[in-house]
C-alpha cells in the first residue's frame, strides 16, 4: 500500500528501446560482413575487429578519463561506429591507421560533442574523411579482389574516372565493367561497400524492423540515379550508365547505414527528403566534376552540416494544416 | 480501406482481457462520497447540509456559472458531512457524504426497463433536460454536455458524431454499453440529432470490436431508426478516441489550431455520454451510476461493473477479487492517459471509466537515455508537433519559443513518450511547459 507508484501518463512505454535499435544495425550490418570476410578472408576480419575495439576502448576511456562518468559502451553505438569505419577502409590498411581512424572517429566526431545523440556529423565517416585526406595512398589502395581481374588495384569508380580523364569514350570503358559483378560484389573497394546484394538485404532487414524508414535511402538513391541518368542521357559519349553510380562506391553502404543515422538526419520527413535529395545531388556532382572519384562520405558530411538549418526550417505538417476538406 | 486520422498515432497492445464480461451491478455500499466537482468548470455548490434525507437522484449540488454541472445523489439516505474530502491525488476538494438508508429513488424518474422510442421535445427542452441531470462527457474529460450543445450564434452544426472508439487499451466498459444497449444508445443519437439540429451522425467504433459494429448495425435496421445515422468501422490506432482525431477519421476535417469542432461543424458526443442523454431525456434519470472497467493482468475477475457514484474504488478493487499482490501502480482511467492514484479508498466520479491495477514490474519506468534524434516522436505525434523540441524547450524554460511551436496544440495523448526508444519522459516535460505557456497567454489576454 505504502509503496505504491504514482507517475503521470503514459504508464505503457512501446517496443523500441535505444540499445534494441543499436543492435538491430549491427545484425544488418552481417551480410556485408560475410561477404567480406568472403572475399578479403582474415584481413577483413581482423581490420573489423580492430576498428571495433578501438572504438570501444577510445569512448570507455573518454567516458571515465576525462568525462569522468559511467561508461557509454551499453548503448552499442560504439560497435556500429567501429564497424562502419572499418567498412570505409581497404582490407590491407595497416592497423596503426584503423586506431588512429577511430580516435579521430570517436573522440573527435563523437565525444567532443557530449557522445550519442549530440555529434553534428557521422563519426565514421569523420574518421574515414580524415584518413583518406592524411594517408591518400594507404586509402586508396585496394588488394584485388579474388577470381576477378577485369579492373586490378583501382576501384571501379577510379578506374572510370582516369579513363574518362583521359578521353576515353564509354563506350570502350563498359566493356570492362560487369554490372551484374558489381551487384554481386565481385569489384575492388573498401571491405563493407562491396558487396551491395549483401547491403541491400541488411538494409530490407533495418526496414522491415523499423529502424529506418524509406524516405532517405529512397531520395537518395533515386537522385543519384536521376541525376546521373540525365546526364547520360543528354551525352552518353562522357557520362556513364546511371545504374554504374548506383551499385559503385559507398552509395548503398551510404544510403542505408550512413546517411539514415538518427543523430545526423533531419527529423521532419519533408526535411529528411532534401537531405536525402542533397546527399544524391552533391555525390554525383563530385564523382563526375570533382577532384575525387567518389564523393558520397563527403556528401553525406557536407549534408550533416545543414541539418541544424533543415530542422529549423522544415516543420512537420502540422495538424489542421489540412482543413474542411469534405470527402 | 478503413478510415483513420491522417497523421501519427502509435499502435499499442489492446489488453481488452474484461471484454467478454457482462456488466455486474455492484451493491449499493454504506455510505458514499459525492464529489461536487466532477467536471471540468467550475465545482457545483451544494444545496444540503448534514442531516438532511436524500432520495436516489435528488439534486444536492447546483452548476455554479456557464461550464459547471448539476451534482445527483447516488443513494437514499442521510447527508451526515458536506466538507472537503481526499480524492484519488491525496487533494482536498469539496464533497457531500451520505449514509445509505435503503434504496429510495426520487418518484420522476423510470427506472423500468421498456425503450421510449418517441421525443417530441423541442431542441431547447432537451438541452435544459441534459443540464438537469448533470451530463458531462463520461469518455473521461467530463466536460458539461449541454455547453457543447449550445451552439454558438454564427456557427452551423453539419454532423453529430458518437465516440465508440475506445481507443485507450484495457478499457472495456463503452465496448459493454454498445453490446448491451445498443437501442438505448440509438434513441441517444437520435436526441442529440433533434437537440443540434443535424440529420447526419456516425458512430465511429475501431475494428478491433466487429461485435459492436455488426450489433449496432443489426439494432439500427431492426428499429428502423434515423436513415441518417450511419456505424463507421475505424482502423484501430491509438488515440482514435480524441475528439479531434476522431473528427479527422470520420469526416476528413482538421479542427484548426485553438478553434473548436464546431468551427468544422462537427458535435463530439461519446457512447456512454449519449445513453445518459437518452436516461435524462426520456427517463427522467440523472447521473447517478456509470460504468466502469475494473481490470489489469493480475487481477481475479476483471469485470465491467455498474457502480453507483460516490462508492469507494476500493470497494471495486474488492468486488474484482481484491487487489494483487503485485499491485505497483492502481490508475483511474486507462493506461494512456490516465491517472495513477495515491489513495484508493477515493470515491468513483462520473469520469471513472476504469481502474487499472499494474504489476510493479510494468510500473516502472526503464531508465534514460539521452535522445538520438531518431524522429520517432515526431513520427508519432497526432498534432504534428515535435516533441523531442517542445520538451526540451520545456525543460529549458524557453517559454516564448514554446508559443510558436504550438505546445498549447498538446492533447497529451502520450505517444511520444509511449514511443520514444531512450525512454524520455517527454510528456512530463511538456505537461509543465504547456501549463506555463497557457499562464502566459492568459496573463497577456488579460492585460
Amino acid at each position: 500500500m505504502s509503496n505504491r507508484i504514482v507517475a503521470p501518463s503514459p504508464h505503457l512505454h512501446g517496443e523500441f528501446s535505444t540499445p534494441k535499435i543499436m543492435r538491430d544495425v549491427v545484425i544488418a550490418l552481417i551480410p556485408a560482413f560475410a561477404f567480406s570476410v568472403f572475399i578479403y578472408g582474415w584481413s577483413a576480419i581482423c581490420l573489423t575487429a580492430t576498428a571495433i575495439a578501438a572504438c570501444m576502448l577510445f569512448e570507455w576511456l573518454i567516458d571515465r578519463l576525462l568525462l569522468r562518468r559511467p561508461s557509454t559502451l551499453g548503448d552499442w553505438s560504439a560497435v556500429i561506429t567501429g564497424t562502419l569505419l572499418a567498412f570505409n577502409l581497404p582490407a590491407n590498411i595497416s592497423p596503426w591507421l584503423v586506431i588512429i581512424g577511430a580516435l579521430v572517429a570517436i573522440g573527435i566526431g563523437k565525444m567532443s560533442f557530449g557522445g550519442l545523440g549530440k555529434n553534428l556529423f557521422n563519426p565514421a565517416l569523420v574518421g574515414r574523411v580524415f584518413l583518406l585526406i592524411s594517408f591518400p595512398a594507404q586509402m586508396t589502395t585496394f588488394p584485388d579482389t579474388a577470381g576477378v581481374d577485369a579492373i586490378t588495384g583501382a576501384t571501379p569508380l577510379a578506374y572510370v574516372k582516369a579513363a574518362l580523364a583521359t578521353g576515353t569514350p564509354v563506350a570502350e570503358i563498359m566493356p570492362n565493367i560487369d554490372l551484374a559483378g558489381m551487384f554481386i560484389g565481385f569489384k575492388d573497394g573498401s571491405i563493407g561497400e562491396i558487396g551491395a546484394l549483401a547491403l541491400l538485404i541488411g538494409g530490407i532487414y533495418l526496414l522491415v524492423r523499423k529502424v529506418i524508414t524509406w524516405r532517405i535511402p529512397v531520395f537518395m538513391l533515386g537522385s543519384m540515379f536521376l541525376f546521373a541518368a540525365i546526364l547520360w542521357l543528354a551525352d552518353p559519349v562522357t557520362y556513364i550508365n546511371p545504374l554504374f553510380h548506383v551499385l559503385a562506391g559507398g552509395a548503398l553502404l551510404g544510403a542505408f547505414f550512413m546517411a539514415t543515422d538518427y543523430v545526423t538526419s533531419p527529423m521532419s520527413k519533408g526535411g529528411q527528403v532534401i537531405y536525402a535529395i542533397g546527399i544524391g545531388v552533391i555525390s554525383i556532382l563530385i564523382r563526375v566534376w570533382g577532384a575525387y572519384p567518389e564523393g558520397v562520405s563527403f556528401a553525406i558530411l557536407i549534408m550533416n552540416a545543414t541539418v541544424p538549418l533543415i530542422n529549423k526550417y522544415m516543420k512537420p505538417s502540422r495538424f489542421g494544416a489540412r482543413t474542411a476538406q469534405t470527402k | 480501406m478503413l478510415k483513420s486520422f491522417r497523421l501519427g498515432g502509435v499502435h499499442p497492445h489492446d489488453y481488452k482481457i474484461s471484454k467478454d464480461a457482462a456488466i455486474r451491478t455492484l451493491e449499493v455500499p454504506q455510505t458514499v462520497t459525492i464529489l461536487l466537482g466532477q467536471h471540468i468548470g467550475a465545482p457545483a455548490t451544494a444545496t444540503v447540509q448534514k442531516g438532511d434525507k436524500v432520495l436516489v437522484g435528488d439534486v444536492i449540488g447546483t452548476a455554479t456559472g456557464f461550464v459547471s454541472a448539476n451534482i445527483h445523489s447516488s443513494v437514499s439516505g442521510t447527508v451526515t458531512a458536506v466538507e472537503s474530502v481526499l480524492d484519488g491525488a491525496n487533494m482536498r476538494k469539496p464533497a457531500v457524504t451520505i449514509a445509505v438508508e435503503g434504496d429510495e429513488w426520487n418518484p420522476a424518474i423510470d427506472r423500468t426497463d421498456t425503450l421510449v422510442r418517441e421525443c417530441t421535445l423541442e431542441p431547447k427542452a432537451i438541452i435544459e433536460k441534459i443540464a438537469a441531470a448533470g451530463i458531462v462527457g463520461l469518455g473521461g474529460a467530463t466536460f458539461p454536455t449541454q455547453v457543447k450543445l449550445s451552439i454558438p450564434p454564427g456557427k452551423k452544426a453539419e454532423m453529430l458524431i458518437i465516440n465508440g472508439v475506445e481507443c485507450e487499451p484495457y478499457l472495456t466498459a463503452d465496448y459493454r454499453l454498445m453490446m448491451e444497449h445498443a437501442d438505448e444508445v440509438l434513441v441517444g443519437c437520435e436526441i442529440l440529432m433533434r437537440a443540434i439540429g443535424v440529420e447526419q451522425c456516425y458512430i465511429g467504433i475501431e475494428n478491433n470490436k466487429p461485435d459492436a459494429i455488426r450489433h449496432l448495425n443489426d439494432a439500427l435496421q431492426k428499429g428502423k431508426y434515423h436513415t441518417g445515422i450511419h456505424v463507421v468501422p475505424l482502423k484501430m490506432r491509438y488515440p482514435q478516441g480524441g475528439e479531434k482525431q476522431l473528427i479527422a477519421a470520420i469526416a476528413k476535417r482538421e479542427v484548426p489550431s485553438g478553434k473548436l469542432p464546431i468551427d468544422v461543424g462537427a458535435v463530439v458526443q461519446n457512447v456512454g455520454t449519449t445513453y445518459a442523454v437518452y436516461q435524462a431525456v426520456q427517463k427522467n434519470r440523472p447521473i447517478v451510476d456509470r460504468i466502469v472497467t475494473v481490470t489489469g493482468k493480475q487481477l481475479a475477475t476483471p469485470s465491467n461493473l455498474l457502480v453507483r457514484i460516490g462508492t469507494p474504488i476500493s470497494t471495486l478493487i474488492e468486488a474484482c477479487g481484491g487487489l494483487p499482490e503485485d499491485t505497483g501502480k492502481v490508475i483511474n482511467g486507462g493506461p494512456m492517459m490516465g491517472r495513477a492514484m495515491a489513495n484508493i479508498d477515493a470515491p468513483v466520479t462520473k469520469g471513472t471509466s476504469g481502474v487499472l491495477m499494474m504489476s510493479r514490474k510494468e510500473s516502472l519506468r526503464k531508465p534514460e537515455m539521452p535522445c538520438i534524434q531518431c524522429a520517432k516522436c515526431v513520427d508519432a505525434c497526432p498534432m504534428g508537433l515535435e516533441p523531442f523540441l517542445i520538451s526540451k524547450l520545456s525543460r529549458l524554460q524557453l517559454f516564448d519559443r514554446l508559443e510558436t511551436e504550438r505546445i498549447t496544440d498538446c492533447i497529451e495523448c502520450g505517444c511520444c513518450a509511449f514511443t520514444c526508444p531512450s525512454s524520455l519522459p517527454l510528456l512530463d516535460y511538456i505537461r509543465i511547459g504547456k501549463a506555463e505557456t497557457m499562464k502566459i497567454i492568459r496573463a497577456r489576454q488579460t492585460k
